[in-house]
């Protein structure tokens, strides 16, 4: 059985394509989702692209949130349902409460566009236990508002439980308290992240292909492979 | 018919860039009196019938504002505010 992987696209997204090619390359099926369909069309997994949904309007995914697709993966996502959100994905998911915390303008107001070393903190999701713990990755990130920001209490929870995922090392792109560019929910089946590891997938467009790890961990996820 | 207004601006203990290049732009102009300037975001709002403040904070809280980094008021324009 061939893992079936939903990407949504919503008007303004991006990076939907690049994602299903690393879904395809992971050799998975990439099941293309619409933004205005509320159906997942039996997907056994979903990602949340980069981009611009909505033009980023009132606030990045503030209004990707109310999207009828997104009223069925919230709520398959409180069930179990596996989703990765990547950037504007990310910022989906927070202001959809399935992750803590927001995403805000860059401390230094620049939109960051380059390769950015992260530290795997967390081999323990859905989305990442094909890597050591503590390995580190090499994947682009191309952001202006990816400054990770919770209250303290937030942070420290976070910390303690395991569920920072990614950490910046070498150099902090956006600011993000304590370095932070991905988290996951307290089950390990939602994550989010700033950087792209869709675009580190393959050796003539990417800088590594250390983003593939994302994709082949959901499908020994759902293989059965213990998280 | 009155607009109501939501004014929605950035938790004190939240960091705003923004405000910040612009207090730094301020001695450009001349002016060096100036401490600190936040940047918000103001909303008019139009009902079809009454204005229902209820309604407005509901779609503010929900949907204007994120409460995790922003807080946000919510009122009837005063009457000269409300001249088209």
């Amino acid at each position: 059985m061939t893992a079936r992987i939903g990407v949504v696209t919503f008007p303004g997204s991006l990076d939907d394509r690049d994602a299903a090619r690393a879904v395809r390359i992971a050799g998975a099926e990439a099941v293309p989702l619409w933004h205005d369909d509320p159906n997942l069309h039996g997907v056994d997994a979903v990602v949340l692209p980069g981009g611009f949904s909505y033009g980023d309007y009132l606030r990045c995914g503030a209004i990707a949130r109310f999207a009828p697709v997104m009223e069925t993966i919230a709520a398959g996502a409180r069930d179990g349902l596996p989703v990765l959100g990547i950037c504007n994905g990310f910022q989906i998911l927070c202001e959809a409460h399935l992750l803590p915390g927001a995403l805000t303008r860059n401390q230094h107001l620049h939109f960051r566009n380059r390769d950015q070393w992260l530290r795997v903190e967390s081999a323990g999701t859905a989305w990442t236990n094909a890597f050591q713990p503590g390995q580190e990755i090499l994947v682009p990130v191309k952001n202006g508002e990816g400054r990770y920001v919770a209250d303290q209490r937030t942070l420290d929870e976070l910390e303690a439980t395991g569920r920072v995922v990614v950490r910046y090392v070498y150099g902090n792109p956006n600011g993000s308290q304590r370095d932070i560019a991905g988290i996951t929910n307290e089950a390990g089946n939602v994550v989010g992240l700033m950087p792209h590891p869709e675009h580190a997938v393959e050796a003539l467009t990417g800088p590594s292909l250390d983003g593939l790890g994302f994709f082949t961990s959901i499908l020994k996820h759902l293989l059965g492979a213990p998280a | 018919m009155p607009r109501v207004v939501v004014d929605v601006m950035l938790k004190p203990e939240i960091l705003d860039p923004q405000g910040q290049a612009v207090a730094n732009a301020l001695p450009r102009l001349g002016v060096t009196d100036v401490s600190s300037v936040r940047i918000g975001r103001r909303i008019e709002i139009e009902f079809s019938g009454q204005p229902d403040l209820d309604r407005a904070r509901e779609i503010a809280d929900k949907l204007l504002a994120n409460p995790v980094i922003e807080d946000y008021t919510v009122r009837l324009a005063d009457a000269e505010e409300s001249t088209p």
